[in-house]
Protein backbone atom coordinates (compact mmCIF):
# COMPACT_ATOMS: atom_id res chain seq x y z
CA UNK A 1 0.00 0.00 0.00
CA UNK A 2 0.87 4.02 -0.77
CA UNK A 3 0.36 6.80 0.82
CA UNK A 4 -1.02 9.30 -1.71
CA UNK A 5 -1.91 13.22 -0.76
CA UNK A 6 -3.64 15.34 -4.04
CA UNK A 7 -5.37 18.49 -4.57
CA UNK A 8 -8.45 17.17 -5.89
CA UNK A 9 -10.31 19.97 -6.97
CA UNK A 10 -9.21 22.86 -4.42
CA UNK A 11 -9.44 20.33 -2.03
CA UNK A 12 -6.87 18.01 0.33
CA UNK A 13 -7.33 14.71 0.08
CA UNK A 14 -4.92 11.61 1.69
CA UNK A 15 -5.73 8.33 0.75
CA UNK A 16 -3.91 4.89 1.42
CA UNK A 17 -4.26 3.13 -2.12
CA UNK A 18 -2.92 -0.32 -3.68
CA UNK A 19 1.00 0.21 -5.36
CA UNK A 20 -0.76 -0.10 -8.41
CA UNK A 21 -3.97 2.35 -7.85
CA UNK A 22 -4.12 4.37 -11.22
CA UNK A 23 -5.26 8.35 -11.21
CA UNK A 24 -8.86 6.88 -12.72
CA UNK A 25 -9.17 4.46 -10.32
CA UNK A 26 -8.51 7.11 -7.01
CA UNK A 27 -11.08 9.55 -8.49
CA UNK A 28 -13.64 7.23 -9.67
CA UNK A 29 -13.88 4.44 -6.80
CA UNK A 30 -11.91 5.76 -3.87
CA UNK A 31 -13.26 10.19 -4.67
CA UNK A 32 -16.77 8.96 -6.44
CA UNK A 33 -15.87 11.29 -9.06
CA UNK A 34 -17.23 9.26 -11.88
CA UNK A 35 -17.61 12.71 -14.45
CA UNK A 36 -14.12 11.72 -15.21
CA UNK A 37 -14.95 8.63 -17.61
CA UNK A 38 -12.74 5.00 -18.63
CA UNK A 39 -13.50 4.13 -21.85
CA UNK A 40 -10.21 1.81 -23.35
CA UNK A 41 -8.71 2.27 -20.10
CA UNK A 42 -4.85 1.72 -22.33
CA UNK A 43 -4.36 5.48 -23.16
CA UNK A 44 -6.12 5.52 -26.18
CA UNK A 45 -9.59 7.17 -26.29
CA UNK A 46 -9.07 10.29 -24.10
CA UNK A 47 -12.21 9.52 -22.07
CA UNK A 48 -10.66 9.79 -18.73
CA UNK A 49 -8.18 13.66 -19.91
CA UNK A 50 -7.73 15.09 -16.11
CA UNK A 51 -5.69 18.63 -15.69
CA UNK A 52 -2.35 17.44 -13.04
CA UNK A 53 -0.41 20.04 -12.58
CA UNK A 54 -2.17 22.49 -14.96
CA UNK A 55 -1.50 20.14 -17.84
CA UNK A 56 -4.08 17.47 -19.37
CA UNK A 57 -2.97 14.06 -18.88
CA UNK A 58 -5.00 10.96 -19.40
CA UNK A 59 -5.45 9.47 -15.90
CA UNK A 60 -5.94 5.92 -16.45
CA UNK A 61 -2.13 5.93 -17.74
CA UNK A 62 -0.73 7.35 -14.49
CA UNK A 63 -0.15 5.69 -11.38
CA UNK A 64 -1.82 7.37 -8.47
CA UNK A 65 1.31 6.95 -5.96
CA UNK A 66 3.50 8.37 -8.74
CA UNK A 67 1.60 11.56 -8.60
CA UNK A 68 2.14 12.34 -5.15
CA UNK A 69 1.41 15.83 -4.07
CA UNK A 70 0.22 17.28 -7.75
CA UNK A 71 -2.85 19.02 -8.10
CA UNK A 72 -5.44 17.74 -9.51
CA UNK A 73 -8.54 19.02 -11.50
CA UNK A 74 -11.48 17.22 -12.93
CA UNK A 75 -14.61 17.77 -14.41
CA UNK A 76 -16.37 18.32 -11.54
CA UNK A 77 -13.86 21.18 -10.86
CA UNK A 78 -14.72 23.16 -13.61
CA UNK A 79 -17.92 25.06 -12.54
CA UNK A 80 -17.67 27.90 -9.99
CA UNK A 81 -20.24 29.02 -8.00
CA UNK A 82 -22.73 26.94 -9.80
CA UNK A 83 -21.81 28.14 -12.78
CA UNK A 84 -20.73 26.33 -15.98
CA UNK A 85 -17.40 27.17 -17.25
CA UNK A 86 -17.20 28.50 -20.36
CA UNK A 87 -15.98 25.53 -22.25
CA UNK A 88 -19.11 23.26 -20.56
CA UNK A 89 -21.22 26.10 -21.99
CA UNK A 90 -20.37 25.98 -25.42
CA UNK A 91 -20.29 22.54 -25.49
CA UNK A 92 -23.74 23.12 -24.16
CA UNK A 93 -25.13 25.48 -26.74
CA UNK A 94 -23.27 23.84 -29.99
CA UNK A 95 -24.76 20.17 -29.30
CA UNK A 96 -20.81 19.41 -28.98
CA UNK A 97 -22.46 16.16 -27.45
CA UNK A 98 -24.13 13.39 -28.29
CA UNK A 99 -23.78 10.35 -25.84
CA UNK A 100 -22.23 12.86 -23.36
CA UNK A 101 -19.06 9.73 -22.56
CA UNK A 102 -16.44 11.35 -24.56
CA UNK A 103 -17.36 14.73 -22.94
CA UNK A 104 -15.29 15.16 -19.93
CA UNK A 105 -12.16 14.15 -21.74
CA UNK A 106 -13.00 16.55 -24.58
CA UNK A 107 -13.80 19.42 -22.32
CA UNK A 108 -10.70 18.59 -20.40
CA UNK A 109 -8.44 18.88 -23.14
CA UNK A 110 -10.20 21.83 -24.74
CA UNK A 111 -9.92 23.61 -21.57
CA UNK A 112 -5.90 22.70 -21.74
CA UNK A 113 -5.79 23.95 -25.52
CA UNK A 114 -7.16 27.29 -24.78
CA UNK A 115 -4.09 27.79 -22.46
CA UNK A 116 -1.75 26.91 -24.71
CA UNK A 117 -3.47 28.89 -27.43
CA UNK A 118 -6.49 31.54 -27.28
CA UNK A 119 -8.20 31.27 -30.60
CA UNK A 120 -7.29 28.05 -32.63
CA UNK A 121 -8.05 27.48 -36.05
CA UNK A 122 -10.07 24.35 -36.98
CA UNK A 123 -7.29 22.50 -37.85
CA UNK A 124 -5.17 23.51 -34.33
CA UNK A 125 -8.38 22.11 -32.74
CA UNK A 126 -8.38 19.14 -34.66
CA UNK A 127 -4.99 18.49 -33.82
CA UNK A 128 -4.95 19.41 -30.28
CA UNK A 129 -8.02 16.85 -30.09
CA UNK A 130 -6.59 13.90 -31.76
CA UNK A 131 -6.00 11.84 -28.41
CA UNK A 132 -9.74 12.44 -27.68
CA UNK A 133 -11.77 10.02 -29.60
CA UNK A 134 -15.58 10.36 -29.87
CA UNK A 135 -17.62 7.40 -30.60
CA UNK A 136 -20.57 9.30 -31.68
CA UNK A 137 -18.93 10.78 -34.57
CA UNK A 138 -19.55 14.23 -33.00
CA UNK A 139 -16.42 16.06 -33.86
CA UNK A 140 -17.86 18.94 -36.37
CA UNK A 141 -20.18 20.04 -33.44
CA UNK A 142 -17.33 19.88 -30.89
CA UNK A 143 -14.58 21.78 -33.40
CA UNK A 144 -17.78 24.26 -32.91
CA UNK A 145 -17.95 24.32 -29.65
CA UNK A 146 -14.29 24.95 -28.59
CA UNK A 147 -14.12 27.88 -30.86
CA UNK A 148 -17.43 29.50 -29.62
CA UNK A 149 -15.42 29.17 -26.05
CA UNK A 150 -11.93 30.90 -27.35
CA UNK A 151 -14.75 33.60 -28.37
CA UNK A 152 -16.07 33.78 -24.90
CA UNK A 153 -12.88 33.17 -22.84
CA UNK B 1 -3.46 -4.87 -14.15
CA UNK B 2 -1.63 -6.96 -11.87
CA UNK B 3 -0.33 -5.56 -8.70
CA UNK B 4 3.28 -4.91 -8.05
CA UNK B 5 5.58 -3.11 -5.66
CA UNK B 6 6.12 0.84 -6.44
CA UNK B 7 9.40 2.17 -5.75
CA UNK B 8 10.72 5.66 -6.24
CA UNK B 9 14.04 5.91 -6.75
CA UNK B 10 16.14 9.02 -5.30
CA UNK B 11 19.16 8.32 -7.63
CA UNK B 12 20.11 6.31 -10.40
CA UNK B 13 22.40 4.29 -8.28
CA UNK B 14 19.20 3.27 -6.12
CA UNK B 15 17.20 2.69 -9.52
CA UNK B 16 19.84 0.18 -11.21
CA UNK B 17 20.14 -1.55 -7.61
CA UNK B 18 16.48 -2.07 -7.36
CA UNK B 19 16.18 -3.69 -11.06
CA UNK B 20 16.19 -7.67 -12.02
CA UNK B 21 14.76 -9.60 -14.67
CA UNK B 22 11.36 -9.03 -12.90
CA UNK B 23 11.01 -5.53 -12.85
CA UNK B 24 10.78 -2.33 -15.67
CA UNK B 25 11.60 1.29 -14.91
CA UNK B 26 8.85 3.72 -15.09
CA UNK B 27 9.32 6.74 -17.00
CA UNK B 28 5.99 8.24 -18.55
CA UNK B 29 4.35 4.75 -18.15
CA UNK B 30 2.87 5.12 -22.00
CA UNK B 31 3.89 1.45 -22.71
CA UNK B 32 4.24 -0.23 -19.29
CA UNK B 33 0.96 0.67 -17.78
CA UNK B 34 -1.24 0.10 -20.89
CA UNK B 35 1.11 -3.67 -21.29
CA UNK B 36 0.59 -4.27 -17.94
CA UNK B 37 -3.24 -4.06 -18.12
CA UNK B 38 -3.48 -5.90 -21.55
CA UNK B 39 -1.83 -8.71 -19.60
CA UNK B 40 1.41 -8.69 -21.97
CA UNK B 41 3.73 -7.53 -19.39
CA UNK B 42 3.97 -8.47 -15.57
CA UNK B 43 6.52 -7.19 -13.30
CA UNK B 44 7.55 -7.83 -9.89
CA UNK B 45 8.93 -4.37 -9.26
CA UNK B 46 7.67 -1.02 -11.06
CA UNK B 47 10.95 1.29 -10.24
CA UNK B 48 9.99 5.17 -10.82
CA UNK B 49 12.53 7.17 -12.32
CA UNK B 50 11.16 10.66 -12.93
CA UNK B 51 12.30 11.88 -9.44
CA UNK B 52 15.83 12.10 -10.53
CA UNK B 53 16.30 15.07 -11.59
CA UNK B 54 19.58 14.64 -13.21
CA UNK B 55 17.73 12.57 -15.86
CA UNK B 56 15.80 15.27 -17.20
CA UNK B 57 16.32 18.61 -19.34
CA UNK B 58 17.69 19.89 -22.35
CA UNK B 59 21.70 21.32 -22.78
CA UNK B 60 23.27 22.74 -26.32
CA UNK B 61 26.52 23.11 -26.87
CA UNK B 62 28.27 24.10 -30.15
CA UNK B 63 28.08 20.19 -31.57
CA UNK B 64 25.87 18.76 -29.85
CA UNK B 65 22.54 18.82 -28.15
CA UNK B 66 21.70 16.33 -25.10
CA UNK B 67 18.43 15.68 -24.03
CA UNK B 68 17.93 14.07 -20.49
CA UNK B 69 16.31 10.33 -20.53
CA UNK B 70 12.90 11.58 -18.79
CA UNK B 71 12.69 14.61 -20.96
CA UNK B 72 8.95 14.70 -22.15
CA UNK B 73 8.35 14.89 -25.46
CA UNK B 74 6.06 17.73 -24.89
CA UNK B 75 9.61 19.43 -23.59
CA UNK B 76 11.44 18.74 -26.77
CA UNK B 77 8.67 20.34 -28.39
CA UNK B 78 8.47 23.33 -26.61
CA UNK B 79 12.21 23.59 -26.22
CA UNK B 80 13.49 27.07 -28.00
CA UNK B 81 16.86 25.96 -27.96
CA UNK B 82 15.95 22.63 -29.55
CA UNK B 83 13.92 24.29 -32.42
CA UNK B 84 17.37 26.69 -32.94
CA UNK B 85 19.66 23.63 -33.05
CA UNK B 86 17.58 20.71 -34.72
CA UNK B 87 14.28 22.27 -35.95
CA UNK B 88 13.34 18.90 -37.20
CA UNK B 89 13.75 16.81 -34.01
CA UNK B 90 11.48 19.54 -31.86
CA UNK B 91 9.10 19.04 -34.89
CA UNK B 92 9.58 15.24 -34.71
CA UNK B 93 8.48 15.24 -31.17
CA UNK B 94 5.71 17.50 -31.83
CA UNK B 95 4.32 14.80 -34.08
CA UNK B 96 4.45 12.34 -31.29
CA UNK B 97 0.81 10.66 -30.31
CA UNK B 98 -1.48 13.20 -28.67
CA UNK B 99 -0.97 16.06 -26.36
CA UNK B 100 -1.62 14.31 -23.35
CA UNK B 101 1.14 11.20 -24.54
CA UNK B 102 3.57 14.43 -25.11
CA UNK B 103 2.62 15.28 -21.97
CA UNK B 104 3.40 11.98 -19.99
CA UNK B 105 5.91 10.17 -22.67
CA UNK B 106 9.85 10.89 -22.22
CA UNK B 107 12.81 10.36 -24.88
CA UNK B 108 14.21 7.75 -23.05
CA UNK B 109 11.20 5.10 -22.62
CA UNK B 110 10.49 5.62 -26.25
CA UNK B 111 14.17 4.42 -26.87
CA UNK B 112 14.33 1.87 -24.37
CA UNK B 113 11.65 0.57 -25.67
CA UNK B 114 12.43 0.74 -29.86
CA UNK B 115 8.81 0.14 -31.14
CA UNK B 116 9.38 -0.38 -34.93
CA UNK B 117 7.30 2.15 -35.64
CA UNK B 118 8.19 5.10 -33.09
CA UNK B 119 9.81 8.09 -34.68
CA UNK B 120 12.85 8.76 -32.15
CA UNK B 121 14.74 5.89 -33.20
CA UNK B 122 15.01 7.74 -36.34
CA UNK B 123 16.44 10.48 -35.28
CA UNK B 124 19.07 9.28 -32.96
CA UNK B 125 20.13 7.10 -36.37
CA UNK B 126 20.04 9.89 -38.43
CA UNK B 127 21.70 12.37 -36.04
CA UNK B 128 24.90 9.91 -34.67
CA UNK B 129 23.23 9.82 -31.20
CA UNK B 130 25.42 8.95 -28.51
CA UNK B 131 23.23 7.30 -25.61
CA UNK B 132 24.43 7.64 -22.53
CA UNK B 133 23.78 5.40 -19.77
CA UNK B 134 25.19 4.47 -15.91
CA UNK B 135 27.88 2.29 -17.09
CA UNK B 136 28.40 3.44 -21.10
CA UNK B 137 27.87 5.31 -24.39
CA UNK B 138 26.51 3.32 -27.26
CA UNK B 139 26.45 4.27 -30.68
CA UNK B 140 22.84 4.85 -32.03
CA UNK B 141 23.82 2.15 -34.72
CA UNK B 142 24.84 -0.74 -31.80
CA UNK B 143 21.65 0.50 -29.66
CA UNK B 144 18.82 -0.62 -31.76
CA UNK B 145 19.22 -4.32 -32.17
CA UNK B 146 15.83 -5.52 -33.10
CA UNK B 147 12.06 -5.08 -32.85
CA UNK B 148 11.68 -4.33 -29.35
CA UNK B 149 15.27 -5.18 -28.62
CA UNK B 150 18.09 -2.72 -27.75
CA UNK B 151 21.83 -3.79 -26.17
CA UNK B 152 20.83 -2.32 -22.78
CA UNK B 153 20.92 -4.69 -20.08
CA UNK B 154 18.13 -5.26 -17.49
CA UNK B 155 19.60 -3.08 -14.77
CA UNK B 156 20.77 -0.18 -17.07
CA UNK B 157 19.48 3.15 -17.37
CA UNK B 158 19.38 5.99 -19.98
CA UNK B 159 20.97 8.94 -19.05
CA UNK B 160 20.77 10.91 -21.72
CA UNK B 161 20.73 11.00 -25.72
CA UNK B 162 23.40 13.12 -27.26
CA UNK B 163 22.66 14.57 -30.89
CA UNK B 164 25.14 15.65 -33.65
CA UNK B 165 24.11 19.02 -34.99
CA UNK B 166 23.38 18.54 -38.71
CA UNK B 167 23.71 20.89 -41.47
CA UNK B 168 20.48 20.43 -42.71
CA UNK B 169 17.75 17.85 -41.45
CA UNK B 170 14.27 17.00 -41.72
CA UNK B 171 12.03 13.84 -40.75
CA UNK B 172 9.00 13.36 -42.43
CA UNK B 173 6.11 10.49 -41.34
CA UNK B 174 2.88 8.95 -43.06
CA UNK B 175 1.31 8.63 -39.36
CA UNK B 176 -1.41 5.98 -38.50
CA UNK B 177 -4.36 7.95 -38.14
CA UNK B 178 -4.86 6.87 -34.87
CA UNK B 179 -1.83 6.32 -32.71
CA UNK B 180 0.09 8.69 -34.97
CA UNK B 181 2.81 5.93 -34.85
CA UNK B 182 4.25 6.10 -37.86
CA UNK B 183 3.61 3.36 -41.03
CA UNK B 184 6.80 4.95 -42.49
CA UNK B 185 9.16 7.59 -41.16
CA UNK B 186 12.36 8.41 -42.88
CA UNK B 187 14.53 11.32 -40.88
CA UNK B 188 17.36 12.64 -43.60
CA UNK B 189 20.03 14.57 -41.96
CA UNK B 190 23.57 15.90 -43.71
CA UNK B 191 26.35 16.14 -41.76
CA UNK B 192 29.87 18.19 -42.53
CA UNK B 193 30.93 14.00 -42.33
CA UNK B 194 28.13 12.29 -44.57
CA UNK B 195 24.68 11.46 -44.98
CA UNK B 196 22.11 9.30 -42.69
CA UNK B 197 18.49 8.65 -43.98
CA UNK B 198 16.74 6.98 -40.49
CA UNK B 199 13.86 4.86 -41.68
CA UNK B 200 11.42 3.66 -38.73
CA UNK B 201 7.97 2.01 -39.29
CA UNK B 202 9.00 -0.13 -42.53
CA UNK B 203 11.05 -3.21 -40.86
CA UNK B 204 10.96 -4.61 -37.88
CA UNK B 205 13.60 -1.67 -36.77
CA UNK B 206 14.82 1.01 -37.25
CA UNK B 207 17.76 1.60 -39.91
CA UNK B 208 19.88 3.55 -41.98
CA UNK B 209 19.47 3.48 -45.50
CA UNK B 210 22.63 3.29 -47.27
CA UNK B 211 21.25 3.27 -50.78
CA UNK B 212 19.26 6.30 -50.28
CA UNK B 213 22.04 8.08 -48.55
CA UNK B 214 24.62 6.91 -50.76
CA UNK B 215 22.57 8.90 -53.88
CA UNK B 216 21.62 11.75 -51.77
CA UNK B 217 25.90 12.12 -51.72
CA UNK B 218 26.03 12.30 -54.50
CA UNK B 219 23.37 14.91 -55.41
CA UNK B 220 21.77 16.55 -52.27
CA UNK B 221 18.53 16.60 -54.18
CA UNK B 222 14.88 14.70 -54.38
CA UNK B 223 15.92 14.02 -58.01
CA UNK B 224 18.76 11.60 -57.01
CA UNK B 225 16.53 9.71 -55.39
CA UNK B 226 13.98 8.65 -58.18
CA UNK B 227 16.21 5.60 -59.43
CA UNK B 228 16.88 4.33 -56.22
CA UNK B 229 15.02 0.98 -55.85
CA UNK B 230 13.84 0.44 -52.17
CA UNK B 231 13.43 -3.65 -51.95
CA UNK B 232 10.26 -4.92 -50.05
CA UNK B 233 12.66 -7.19 -48.17
CA UNK B 234 12.35 -7.27 -44.68
CA UNK B 235 9.53 -4.73 -44.95
CA UNK B 236 6.27 -4.76 -43.06
CA UNK B 237 3.45 -6.05 -43.93
CA UNK B 238 0.10 -5.57 -42.02
CA UNK B 239 -3.21 -4.79 -41.99
CA UNK B 240 -2.29 -0.81 -42.04
CA UNK B 241 -0.24 -1.43 -45.56
CA UNK B 242 1.45 -4.15 -47.70
CA UNK B 243 5.24 -4.05 -48.27
CA UNK B 244 5.22 -3.21 -51.59
CA UNK B 245 3.67 0.25 -49.86
CA UNK B 246 6.16 0.59 -47.55
CA UNK B 247 9.02 0.55 -49.97
CA UNK B 248 7.30 3.07 -51.82
CA UNK B 249 6.69 5.11 -49.30
CA UNK B 250 10.18 5.16 -47.87
CA UNK B 251 10.80 6.89 -51.05
CA UNK B 252 8.45 9.27 -51.37
CA UNK B 253 8.80 10.65 -47.47
CA UNK B 254 12.51 10.34 -48.08
CA UNK B 255 11.66 12.92 -51.11
CA UNK B 256 9.72 14.86 -49.00
CA UNK B 257 12.26 14.97 -46.43
CA UNK B 258 14.83 16.48 -48.62
CA UNK B 259 12.53 18.56 -50.47
CA UNK B 260 12.06 19.79 -46.45
CA UNK B 261 16.22 19.98 -45.74
C1 LIG C 1 -1.90 6.59 -27.73
C2 LIG C 1 -0.41 6.57 -27.91
C3 LIG C 1 0.14 7.09 -29.08
C4 LIG C 1 1.52 7.09 -29.28
N1 LIG C 1 2.01 7.60 -30.45
C5 LIG C 1 3.34 7.59 -30.67
C6 LIG C 1 3.88 8.11 -31.87
O1 LIG C 1 3.17 8.65 -32.73
N2 LIG C 1 5.22 8.04 -32.06
C7 LIG C 1 6.05 7.51 -31.11
O2 LIG C 1 7.25 7.48 -31.32
N3 LIG C 1 5.58 7.03 -29.95
C8 LIG C 1 4.24 7.05 -29.70
N4 LIG C 1 3.79 6.58 -28.51
C9 LIG C 1 4.76 6.10 -27.49
C10 LIG C 1 5.02 7.13 -26.40
O3 LIG C 1 5.33 8.35 -26.98
C11 LIG C 1 6.19 6.81 -25.43
O4 LIG C 1 7.40 7.27 -25.94
C12 LIG C 1 6.38 5.40 -25.17
O5 LIG C 1 5.14 4.89 -24.76
C13 LIG C 1 7.43 5.07 -24.09
O6 LIG C 1 7.85 6.13 -23.28
P1 LIG C 1 7.50 6.24 -21.74
O7 LIG C 1 8.30 7.36 -21.19
O8 LIG C 1 6.05 6.31 -21.54
O9 LIG C 1 8.11 4.87 -21.18
P2 LIG C 1 7.58 3.82 -20.11
O10 LIG C 1 6.29 3.23 -20.52
O11 LIG C 1 7.65 4.41 -18.74
O12 LIG C 1 8.75 2.75 -20.25
C14 LIG C 1 8.86 1.93 -21.42
C15 LIG C 1 10.04 0.97 -21.29
O13 LIG C 1 11.26 1.68 -21.30
C16 LIG C 1 12.06 1.40 -20.18
N5 LIG C 1 12.69 2.66 -19.78
C17 LIG C 1 12.07 3.87 -19.59
N6 LIG C 1 12.97 4.81 -19.30
C18 LIG C 1 14.18 4.21 -19.30
C19 LIG C 1 15.52 4.67 -19.05
N7 LIG C 1 15.78 5.95 -18.78
N8 LIG C 1 16.53 3.76 -19.13
C20 LIG C 1 16.26 2.47 -19.42
N9 LIG C 1 15.05 1.98 -19.66
C21 LIG C 1 14.02 2.84 -19.60
C22 LIG C 1 11.12 0.82 -19.14
O14 LIG C 1 11.81 -0.11 -18.31
C23 LIG C 1 10.06 0.15 -19.99
O15 LIG C 1 10.44 -1.14 -20.32
C24 LIG C 1 2.40 6.56 -28.28
C25 LIG C 1 1.85 6.04 -27.09
C26 LIG C 1 0.49 6.05 -26.90
C27 LIG C 1 -0.05 5.50 -25.62
S1 LIG D 1 -9.69 5.58 -20.70
FE1 LIG D 1 -7.85 6.66 -20.54
S2 LIG D 1 -7.41 7.05 -22.60
FE2 LIG D 1 -9.13 5.77 -22.77
S1 LIG E 1 -20.71 12.09 -27.64
FE1 LIG E 1 -20.84 9.96 -27.60
S2 LIG E 1 -18.77 9.40 -27.59
FE2 LIG E 1 -18.66 11.48 -27.99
Amino acid sequence: MQKVSLEVNGKKVTKEVPDHTTLSGLLRDILNLTGTHIGCDTSQCGACVVHVDGKSIKSCTALAVDLDGSKVTTIEGLASNGKLHPMQEAFKKMHGLQCGFCTPGMIMSAVDLLKNKKNPNDQEIRDWLEGNICRCTGYHNIVAAVKEAASKM
Amino acid sequence: MKTFNYHSAKDVKEASKLASSNSAFLAGGMTTLPSMKLGLASYKDIIDIKRIKKLSGIKVSGKTVTIGATTKHAEVANSKEVKKAIPSLAALAEGIGDPQVRNRGTIGGSIANNDPAADYPSACIALNATIHTNNRKIDAEKFFRGMFETSLKSSEIIEAIEFDIPQKSSYQKLPNPASRYAIVGVYVAKHKTGINVGVTGAKSCVYNDKDLSGALSNNFSSSAIDNVKVSTSGMNSDIHASAEYRANMVKVFAKKAVDAC
